[in-house]
């Protein structure tokens, strides 16, 4: 689309044009949170020293902070009017500029290798601390897929997903202490258990509307961290179960630092792992169905899918890899205990794939790095991690239920006169 | 004559103490086009509902009976996928189109209930999974030319218009091989150029060995297209026919358009 | 018998406390379908509030009396300011967006109040200030039910009365009932839905910083946390008397109430949480409609 530029410099000008009344507003805005705050924010009593600190920094802070807030809203919602006006809604959202810069061939193959060079090469490069760290961001991408087939692609909000992961820690944690099982027939088993923990769970919950399903999965998951919790003579109760065995490489003795490394490795494999199935799954007959099921319930069930069948699958799905990571996590850490289970877990999760873009590999992969390394990075900051972690949820869903990368839709070839298929795959 | 393809015998509907639907008899033969038809609130949706396994109805037997196979099957407690697979498709009135997939996609997810692969094949993509794959694409593109929506294949379902969306609504239903098709209000909303394609489409999909059963209130489209007319009102037949008998039932008139009209102009 | 008697009481009294929060739940699932994730966290800062407010004035050498009404009337204010923001921020922009949207928004809303009340305040478990005293006359019975106890389903009891009175024949009241029935018809009918709403929100807020100061003064400590089980146990309650009844959440907050009390106190004290869970889990799988909902077939 043309546009003459003094067409365009008007806009512009009118975007960043705000009004009197704008001003006023936010003003106002600004005070009421300057009110709304006060007591938690500006008064700290310690009640045993019978003591009162007045804050009332905190109440300045607040109020910049809140008006700064309200601008910004005001400066979006002004652009979304503009936008609205002009009709560019029209077709499908807007692809981010990151996903044009993976769609453009010149930025892909660099992007990718110089990225994989750099991933394949950080052990090397970085101390065993950072690998550490990596490692568990990795674990985050792979939790992050696997939420992502439940409540991206399926649109069923699992609020509970932690208890798989539980499963699958605890499952490798007992069968290592009571039958000395290692942590490679624990994997497969881990995972396999908490996929039957899914279908268990998920059998009767499918005919539950969207809203309860999440209740109850959140119930579901409670109920298994408190049973963790309570039920000393099963899982050693809040104290935990300690000295699990990390991954062994047939018999090879590892130092600290070497099995840091080897278990970013390994995680590195089953990451990849996850993104070839779950890309595959996402571009298959189940996939659709999935995508569909979220779309239309109704509608899917007259056009013959089996509601009940699809659900499940895609419960024991996300639930399998969630038990896997719950694997790899007992023998990273080499100790597990119920606090690692809390709901909380569960939201951090939920918040990689709703920041990322539900139904989006790539915007998963970048969710899960952004909440997980930033505030590793920013040590000043990481108590604010939660707080961030609700304010993304409202935010991304206010301003852009869609996540930083939206899902494609996939474009199919067909061929009318069978010569020979070729089925091509944009991601 | 051939046994009907579906059979309703005194089908019957509650909801709390209303009765929706009151002992309703309908019978539709293989090749015909036949339309239900009556005033607003009429039970002609709670029909559809209960004919697809949305509703439970209270009373009354649903028989659908294939007419390449004969097989005959009681639709009684059946899930609406099992109703869909056994060779029924519908539409529906408030369009329900998968709004964030593609239109390809759409009609894809129509031949879900005729495909077979899973997990395994999904991600281990056997010659067969991909072989089933490439055919879903292939027939879901013709189903889109037939319609004339094969220009927006990869458009998102949301973007199109009106009347494109309520011919994606049949493609959608038609993926499904479907010997009987139930259209609910196809011409709503459609100017009278869309009306007049819609004819003509739903006349191609007769020729082409499907039956159809529609709801309709555009009186035109229902004369020209249909064989025979099922006529409701309060959730009891009131009467049935050929277009040209209906057009000419006192009773129909009088459900239409009011008993004072009737007595004024029809002495 | 006595003990009996003792778990029943303090099984009224719990009960009470849910009822109050629950109100909150099933006045807003009423009117505009969505499981307030945040209510709990609401109820949680009443009951900060009120410490705060409680502990300044005690510190200052304020007469009970004094604290009482001023610790009172400063949370039911800041609760519902609370309550009133969180629609208008996190509610609002999303009300014609698909069902799972705002129920994801307010499990945000949630997260960032609890942290809101973890950072600015602290993570450990504060002694809420004593505001309600040993009464004389329940000397006799004391072993059974405590003077608090007694507050709080008085103090119930005349909330729930108000609140009936207040839907039953006010303006508002019935804006709020035909708004809950058809949201269109009532605005066609000329109700400002988008005030409805409000009020609904500042209405079951008020209620839950009701109970969030009884809550802390009968238990005698607060922290942050206390919102989220609380917030649950509710909503369970709400959902087993059937969402958006009110006689329902009342109903099934004083069932949940038995429940937990009776089975804490004769199997074990230990899953005190497991059973209200078990019990959420088992009504919206077998029962979702509740006790007093109206059960009807799904539009199509």
């Amino acid at each position: 689309m043309a546009v003459p530029v003094p067409e365009r410099f008007k806009r512009a000008a009118m975007v960043t044009m705000i009004s009197i009344k704008d001003v006023k507003r936010s003003l106002l805005v600004s005070l009421w949170f300057v009110f709304l705050s006060f007591p938690i924010m500006v008064i700290q009593v310690n009640p045993v020293e019978r003591t009162v600190v007045w804050r009332w920094s905190n109440m300045l802070y607040m109020g910049i902070a809140s008006l700064l807030l309200s601008f910004l809203v005001r400066i979006w919602l002004l652009r979304q009017e503009r936008r609205l006006a002009q009709k560019q809604l029209s077709s499908s959202p807007q692809p981010s500029i990151l996903h044009l810069l993976l769609k453009q061939q010149k930025f892909r193959y660099p992007l990718i290798i110089g990225g994989s060079v750099i991933v394949l090469a950080f052990p090397l490069i970085f101390s065993s601390y950072q690998a550490n760290i990596m490692t568990t961001a990795l674990m985050y991408i792979v939790l992050g897929l696997g939420l992502n087939i439940v409540v991206g692609l399926a649109g069923l909000l699992d609020l509970g997903y932690v208890a798989f992961y539980a499963v699958g820690a605890y499952s490798y944690a007992l069968f290592n202490l009571h039958f000395d099982l290692g942590f490679w027939p624990a994997l497969p088993l881990g995972g396999l258990l908490a996929a039957l923990f899914g279908v268990l769970l998920g059998f009767p919950v499918l005919r539950l509307r969207g809203d309860y399903l999440a209740i109850v999965t959140l119930g579901f998951g409670e109920i298994i961290r408190l049973i963790l919790e309570n039920w000393n003579a099963f899982s050693k109760g809040p104290s935990g179960i300690s000295n699990i065995p990390r991954p062994g490489f047939f018999g090879v003795e590892m130092s600290l630092d070497q099995a840091m490394t080897f278990m970013y490795y390994l995680m590195l494999v089953l990451l990849a792992g996850t993104i070839f199935v779950v890309n595959r799954l996402q571009d298959s007959r189940l996939g659709r169905a999935w995508v569909a099921l979220r779309e239309d319930e109704t509608a899917c069930q007259a056009m013959g899918i089996d509601k009940a069948q699809t659900k499940l699958i895609a419960f024991a799905l996300g639930a399998f890899w969630a038990g896997l990571i719950g694997v790899i996590f007992a023998a990273k850490t080499t100790f597990v205990n119920p606090a690692s289970f809390t709901f909380m877990e569960s939201a951090i999760i939920l918040s990689i794939v709703v920041l990322g873009g539900m139904g989006s590999i790539t915007g998963i992969i970048f969710g899960a790095l952004i909440l997980i390394l930033l505030p590793e990075y920013l040590r000043p900051l990481s108590e604010y991690r939660m707080l961030a972690f609700g304010a993304i949820l409202v935010a991304m869903m206010i301003f852009k239920p869609e996540g930083l990368i939206a899902g494609s839709r996939r474009v199919y070839r067909f061929q009318a006169q069978k010569i020979q298929p070729m089925l091509k795959n944009n991601e | 004559m051939s046994k009907p393809i579906l059979d309703v015998i005194g089908l019957t509907m509650n909801f709390g103490g209303i009765r929706a639907l009151d002992h309703l008899d309908l019978d539709v033969y293989a090749g015909e086009i036949v339309a239900l038809i009556g005033p607003n609130g009429a039970g002609k949706t709670t029909f559809f509902n209960c004919l697809t396994g949305m509703y439970a109805p209270a009373e009354g037997e649903i028989r659908l009976t294939s007419p390449e196979t004969g097989k005959q099957t009681l639709l009684a407690g059946l899930k609406p996928n099992k109703i869909t697979e056994l060779g029924m498709a519908r539409t529906f009135q408030n369009i329900r189109l998968f709004s964030r997939m593609t239109v390809l996609e759409n009609v894809m997810i129509g031949r879900h209930c005729r495909t077979r692969s899973l997990i395994f094949g999904a991600i281990f993509r056997p010659r067969k999974t991909r072989e089933e794959e490439q055919d879903t694409v292939d027939r879901s593109y013709r189903i889109l030319e037939k319609v004339g929506l094969s220009g927006q294949v990869d458009e998102l379902a949301d973007n199109l218009s009106y009347g494109a969306q309520r011919r994606l609504e049949i493609a959608r239903a038609l993926a499904t091989d479907p010997f009987l098709l139930l259209l609910d209000e196809p011409a709503a909303g459609m100017n009278p150029q869309e009306t007049a394609e819609l004819v003509d489409l739903i006349r191609r999909i007769r020729d082409d060995g499907h039956a159809v059963l529609l709801i309709e209130h555009d009186m035109k489209l229902v004369m020209t297209l249909s064989d025979r007319v099922f006529v409701l009102d309060y959730g009891e037949k009131i009467a049935q026919g050929t277009p040209a008998e209906i057009g000419v039932n006192a009773a129909v008139i009088k459900a239409y358009l009011g008993e004072e009209v009737l007595d004024e102009e029809m002495p | 018998m006595d003990y009996f008697i003792e778990l029943f009481c303090s099984g009224l009294t719990r009960g009470a406390i849910y009822a109050l929060i629950a109100l909150g739940y099933t006045m807003v699932y009423g009117i505009i379908g969505l499981i307030n994730f945040a209510h709990g966290e609401i109820y949680m800062i009443g009951a900060f509030t009120s410490f705060i407010v409680a502990t300044v004035l005690s510190i200052y050498g304020f007469p009970l009396a004094a604290i009482v009404v001023v610790t009172g009337i400063s949370a039911a204010i800041w609760s519902s300011a609370y309550g009133y923001t969180v629609e208008k921020i996190a509610y609002k922009p999303l009300r014609n967006a698909p069902r799972l949207t705002p129920l994801i928004s307010a499990i945000g809303m949630s997260i960032l109040l609890q942290n809101y009340v973890l950072l600015a305040q602290t993570s450990d478990f504060l002694p809420f200030p004593e505001l309600i005293p040993e009464f004389a006359f329940m000397e006799p019975v004391a072993h059974i039910i405590g003077s608090s106890d007694l507050v709080i389903l008085v103090t119930t009891a005349i909330s729930m009365l108000l609140l009936t009175l207040f839907i039953k024949f006010t303006r508002l009241g019935k804006a709020m009932r035909a708004t809950a029935q058809d949201k269109t018809m009532a605005l066609l009918v000329g109700i400002n839905v988008d005030r409805v709403i409000s009020a609904t929100f500042i209405v079951g807020s008020l209620l839950a910083a009701i109970g969030g100061l009884l809550i802390a003064s009968h238990i005698g400590q607060i922290n942050f946390a206390i919102g989220f089980i609380a917030g649950i146990k509710a909503f369970t309650a709400a959902v087993l008397g059937g969402i958006g009844s009110i006689p329902g959440a009342v109903l099934g907050s004083l069932i949940l109430g038995l429940t937990e009390s009776f089975a804490t106190g004769y199997v074990s004290s230990d899953y005190e949480d497991v059973f209200a869970f078990s019990l959420l889990v088992l009504i919206l799988i077998l029962k979702p409609a509740g006790l007093l909902g109206r059960a009807g077939t799904g539009k199509v």
